[in-house]
């Protein structure tokens, strides 16, 4: 047997390891998507100070500290019984949906566009954002640019420093919104309706309009048929920042929906020896493998999840654009993997309308930001981090300190589904022995469309580690090495 | 450019690189598995200069506080002692694992996290979590002109947090400590002396005090000041001219110092939230 390792996995966030098992005719009969680090956040924010959670977890990840900003915020109005302002939620909402501006932007530009936008078998010096501004223009890329800053700036000003938030108290926010920052924001934002509608038309132009594209969309290989979850308002429309939980089974059903703290009684964690994350399941369908279909209980998040799992956007252009996409692929709901690049520009175009709803509003200058904290006692908090469902779950003691702490976090809840694609990605792609650069990359496609974060997923940080591929006999010999 | 992120670059072509190829090396991150040490080394190998970029690689960063704890602990909890977590075989991962198809490795994963000098030379170190904008300017300013101060050097001013912070001190005394959660501040005075603890006195600046600006205490990410380089010690230092009683006195009693000293909830997370690995006291000691 031949064992193809892709280690490690450019163009992700965090790190992974794919190994790839060829039998003696060449053809594929597994892959195993590993990820080698593990930080222990669990374990040692015991004993730390409830409020500093907020600040302590945003250190799991470097790309959405926000998300983790705010799960541990709210989990800690939660577990401190206190509700805040409707101004502070308002304006946490408003830095919340800022950061998807951002953090959606660089998905795809720089981490998973590139395979479509420069195409999937481009040499791999193309395949990236340098690549994608010599083709879309040199004027694009000062607009991404531009508008990735605004994202940062926003969480700058209401959040008081970039990437690593510090506004975040339990029953509020740390600081109001000046008037002129409030202006600042309101024309980042009309700003960046713009540019989602424009990269919108991108994705149209070079994907929608090329039939190869669309048939590799909705190609088998590409195809998974899970449960989907996501959190959505009272009408069951997408929401990042608050709302209940609601799944679909396979076939677009209502499964589940339920509170942040019933969130025990629906998801539990299976545990492999092969990998230092773990893997969720529907708790009330059970963990079956490595196996879709309505009687497996993996399921997705991220923003293809929260789109099936919900009954459509709360903003008009972003509504517009869910109904075309549905029409387009053929009703609800897509299983189709790389159809999260295209939910996810939907959300983007959502986030920045939202940014500008949310910075109209006259309340978010209110000085009314905190409300006084309660007892200290146990809390969970969900948000939606941009690769999805975000769950904080915190005990305290009777000082405030922490006595227990759980995390599932966004990405972690794909892993299975992804180690499903990157698996049937190989299998549809690569026969005969025929292992070359293009192929590689379209398998690494099937796990780039999740947008995963293994540095959230372990709670590691950033492994800046390059890739290479060594291709083993079934003698564990090496027969050739192949270079990405 | 080494950006695997955005860039799609190549393992080999590091390791096929000659020695000193490379001109800087910013790292990210701690060492807390065998993987991130043998990056480490090869990054070394490879760069003329190496800095240590960011609290994780300056000072073991939020990461660091696991040396309260070990791998043992760390396994019990994460697989098999959290809420959710399902594992009625008890078992955890492993660094070679036969699987029916084959071997798979994962990296070791160490009972200490470690800074990168404790694991590699490093040239310089830029402080923060993350460095605000204008210490990486200032880093690449530096490099470019060729304009560097000695090795060794932390790449920062020399003052405080405090010194660089808006808010105004009144050299008042408190005899109160508040969590953030429990006290409004005023919008101008210093946080230390509203009795929320800062670590502005004891933490490098650089930052253009930017947490204060939000209202919110300095959390020590910028590590310790160049003259005295323990961050915690520092702390209690500074806490100990200020904390006091009402009544001003000459000497306390056993029982108003420690009535005083027991207001601080959790001393080793907040004195060395970002500085553990760093510190004299690095780890929870360890018996087998």
């Amino acid at each position: 047997m031949k064992k193809v390792v892709i280690d490690p996995i450019t163009r992700l966030e965090g790190h992974g390891k794919i190994s790839i098992f060829l039998n003696e005719s060449g053809e594929v009969e597994n892959a195993y998507f590993q990820v080698p680090e593990l930080r222990g956040f669990e374990r040692f924010c015991i004993g730390r100070k409830a409020e500093d959670m907020p600040l302590l977890t945003t250190r799991i990840c470097g790309v959405c500290p926000v998300a983790h900003h705010f799960a541990g915020t709210k989990a800690l109005d939660a577990a401190f019984n206190v509700e805040p302002p409707s101004a502070a939620k308002k304006l946490r909402e408003l830095m919340y949906v800022g950061y998807y501006i951002y953090d959606h932007t660089l998905h795809f530009y720089y981490l998973g566009g590139p395979d479509f936008v420069v195409g999937p078998d481009a040499p791999p010096e193309k395949r990236n954002v340098i690549g994608v501004i010599e083709k879309a223009g040199l004027e694009i890329g000062k607009e991404v640019i531009k508008h990735r800053a605004y994202g940062q700036r926003i969480t700058e000003l209401i959040g008081g420093k970039a990437t690593h938030p510090v506004c975040g108290l339990p029953g509020g926010i740390s600081k109001p919104l000046s008037e002129e920052n409030r202006q600042e924001i309101e024309k980042m934002a009309e700003s960046s309706v713009e540019f989602a509608r424009f990269t919108l038309k991108l994705f149209h132009d070079i994907v929608l309009g090329n039939s190869k594209y669309v048939d590799l969309i909705k190609s088998d290989a590409y195809t998974l048929k899970t449960y989907y979850m996501g959190l959505v308002d009272k009408n069951n429309r997408v929401n990042f920042y608050d709302g209940k939980v609601r799944v679909v089974d396979p076939n677009g059903n209502e499964f589940v929906k339920f509170t942040p703290k019933d969130y025990l009684d629906n998801v539990a964690e299976h545990v492999e020896e092969w990998t230092y994350v773990k893997f969720p399941y529907l708790k009330k369908v059970g963990w079956k493998g490595f196996v879709d279909g309505v009687n497996s209980g993996a399921y997705r998040v991220g923003p293809l999840g929260r789109l099936n799992a919900s009954d459509g956007m709360a903003t008009p252009l972003a509504q517009e654009e869910y109904e075309f996409m549905y029409k387009t692929l053929g009703g609800k709901p897509v299983h189709s993997t790389l159809a999260f690049h295209w939910a996810r520009l939907i959300e983007l175009l959502y986030a920045a309308e939202r940014t500008v709803e949310l910075s109209k509003d006259p309340e978010v200058t209110s000085t009314s930001v905190r409300n006084p904290p309660g007892e200290p006692g146990e809390g969970v908090g969900i948000v939606e981090a941009c690769r999805g469902t975000l769950i904080h779950h915190y005990v305290l003691d009777k000082e405030a300190l922490i006595k227990d702490v759980n995390l599932i976090v966004a990405t972690i809840n794909n892993y299975p589904a992804i180690c499903m694609s990157v698996r049937d990605a190989a299998k549809g792609l690569i026969h005969g022995g025929n292992v070359n650069e293009g192929l590689l990359n379209m398998v690494e496609m099937a796990f780039r469309a999740y947008d995963p974060c293994f540095g959230c997923a372990s709670h590691f940080a950033v492994g800046q580690m390059p890739l290479i591929i060594e291709i083993y006999n079934h003698e564990k010999k090496i027969l050739k090495t192949v270079q990405r | 450019m080494f950006w695997p992120v955005a860039i799609d670059i190549k393992y080999k072509d590091v390791e096929n690189m000659p020695d000193k190829y490379i001109d800087v090396c910013f790292f990210n991150g701690g060492i807390r598995n065998s993987e991130q040490e043998h990056m480490a080394k090869l990054l070394r190998q490879k760069s003329k200069t190496l800095v240590a970029y960011g609290a994780c690689a300056h000072l073991g960063g939020v990461p660091g506080l696991a040396n309260i704890t070990n791998r043992k602990e760390i396994f019990e909890k994460v697989y098999n002692g959290t809420f959710s977590t399902d594992n009625p075989n008890k078992i955890s991962p492993k660094t070679k694992v036969n699987v029916r198809e084959g071997e798979l490795e994962l990296p070791e994963f160490y009972d200490t996290v470690r800074t990168l000098d404790q694991t590699v030379d490093v040239d310089y170190y830029v402080p923060g979590c993350p460095p605000a904008v204008e210490r990486t300017l200032f880093a690449v300013d530096a490099i470019a002109k060729g304009e560097l101060p000695p090795k060794g050097s932390v790449l920062a001013p020399l003052k405080s947090v405090c010194d660089e912070c808006p808010r105004k001190k009144e050299n008042k005394k408190i005899s109160k400590i508040y969590r953030v959660y429990e006290k409004v501040p005023e919008p101008e005075k210093c946080l230390l002396e509203q009795g929320i603890l800062c670590m502005g006195p004891a933490t490098r600046g650089g930052c253009g005090a930017r947490c204060l600006k939000a209202d919110m205490p300095c959390t020590g990410c910028g590590g310790p000041c160049p003259n005295s380089p323990e961050q915690g010690a520092a702390m209690v230092s500074a806490l100990a001219s200020i904390l006091g009683l009402e009544e001003e006195k000459e000497k306390y009693s056993e029982e108003e110092v420690e009535k005083l000293i027991s207001q601080i909830k959790d001393p080793l997370g907040t004195f060395y939230m970002y500085a553990l690995p760093a510190s004299i006291l690095r780890r929870r000691v360890m018996r087998e």
